[in-house]
């Protein structure tokens, strides 16, 4: 239907609307992140969830104890490679359409503990993010944009056709292989699959 | 409290033929420290744990300490005959200290409000000799942290309850706070690498200036 049409509908008080429209607008709305957090930047999320930002606003203020019940991931704090196995396993145990967040400088990168020998250098490496935020720790709006940027996101998503997102496409993978515990480092050190960074040419 | 030297007499009394030796700090005077041979440092803790006057019952910290192999000059005076007169030269002489691990404990009395007194214990080697006396028996605070000293250094405790590693995963068989620990290579970009890193981002990305 064009726009032209749903207008003039919609002045002669005639409400018309899609199905991907509808459940993309329930979808986004009603977001309920999974209730964990690794470090500091969980701090920030807890306050992003309280009265003061109060995430409420946004839908996304029902934490849930269990990935069964959850459908966003928020990566808050720093991955260790001792916790980054589980991290995954509680991405594979949450239902489809499940989106991740990673939130903090740890969390998308290693943040101040990257030259470290135990901490993951990024989520990403293992699990797909759709969002990452920057900062050490970002502040609870930084979260709360996230959020918006995320909603923005899945509500410009397709159901169905060629270009409909990872969760409808029936060959696209839901789970992702867990990493184990190896001598030196987690094995695999990254899922090749999913982290493919650019290569990148340095000029000095 | 008594000064180190007194607690040395009185474990050296009480306990015959214990072999202690104190370790000055070179960077902190007032901090000398107390070497224990491992074979008989749960002997000496108990002293200094029960002893009255001491009353050590608290041990607030555990650390690791790695000693590489090292060599250090030695200025040494030596007499020579030169055209048949006795003259003192000063020589520079290199002597090779074997490497070691230490474990640092820091103790302190709750009930008389003194301390600290630090007390050393040395392993052998850093390779197969690594072992040392646990002193969880003496103080239980000291489980965790001879824990991840294990973990980190590769200390072995004798005698503890529970040597396990505590912050790397089980299979992990390495030390990563040895000196010597080579990193796994998980090299990712860096915005202004530096000496070693600037060899690791060599190896990682092409430099255009190098081509
Ligand atoms: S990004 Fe900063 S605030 Fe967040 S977990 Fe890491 S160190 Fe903590």
């Amino acid at each position: 239907m064009d726009e032209g049409l749903r207008s003039e509908l919609s002045r002669q008080g005639v409400f018309a609307t899609t199905i991907q429209d509808l459940y993309n607008w329930g979808c986004r709305n009603s977001l309920w992140p999974l209730n964990f957090g690794l470090a500091c930047c969980a701090i920030e999320m807890i306050a992003a969830s309280m009265a003061r930002f109060d995430i409420a606003r946004f839908g996304a203020e029902v934490f849930r104890p269990s990935p069964r019940q959850a459908d966003l991931m928020i990566v808050a704090g720093t991955v260790t490679k001792k916790m980054a196995p589980q991290v995954v396993r509680l991405y594979n145990q949450m239902p489809e359409p499940k989106y991740v967040i990673a939130m903090g400088a740890c969390a998308i990168s290693g943040g101040p503990f990257k030259r470290g020998y135990n901490v993951l250098k990024g989520i990403d490496r293992y699990v797909p993010v759709d969002v990452h935020i920057p900062g050490c720790p970002p502040r609870p709006e930084a979260l709360l944009h996230a959020l918006i940027t995320l909603q923005e996101k899945i509500a410009s998503r397709k159901l169905t056709g060629p270009s409909r997102a990872r969760a409808f496409q029936e060959e696209a993978p839901g789970e992702f292989p867990v990493p184990e515990y190896g001598p030196y480092d987690l094995v695999p050190a990254k899922n090749t699959d999913l982290w493919r960074p650019k290569p990148i040419t340095r000029n000095e | 409290m008594e000064t180190l030297e007194q607690i040395k007499c009185r474990i050296e009394a009480a306990i015959p033929g214990v072999g202690l030796d104190i370790q000055c700090n070179r960077v902190v005077p007032g901090q000398a420290s107390l070497v224990v041979p491992p074979a008989r440092a749960l002997e000496v803790a108990r002293f200094l744990r029960d002893d009255s006057r001491l009353a050590l019952d608290y041990c607030s910290n555990v650390s690791g300490v790695d000693w590489l192999d090292r060599v250090v000059e030695e200025h040494v005076r030596v007499t020579r005959l030169v055209d048949g007169q006795e003259r003192v030269f000063e020589e520079c002489r290199e002597r090779r200290v074997p490497g070691h691990l230490e474990a640092v404990y820091h103790l302190y009395s709750m009930r008389l409000k003194h301390g600290p007194v630090i007390l050393r214990q040395r392993t052998v080697n850093r390779v197969d000799q690594a072992r040392l006396a646990s002193l969880t028996p003496v103080w239980r605070s000291a489980e965790f942290q001879e824990r991840e000293a294990y973990d980190l250094f590769g200390i072995v405790f004798e005698g503890h309850p529970d040597l396990r590693r505590i912050l790397m995963w089980d299979e992990f068989r390495d030390s990563p706070m040895r000196k010597d620990y080579v990193e796994p290579d998980d090299y990712e970009y860096e915005p202004t690498p530096h000496d070693d890193l600037r060899e690791k981002a060599r190896r990682h990305y092409p430099i255009e200036a190098d081509a």
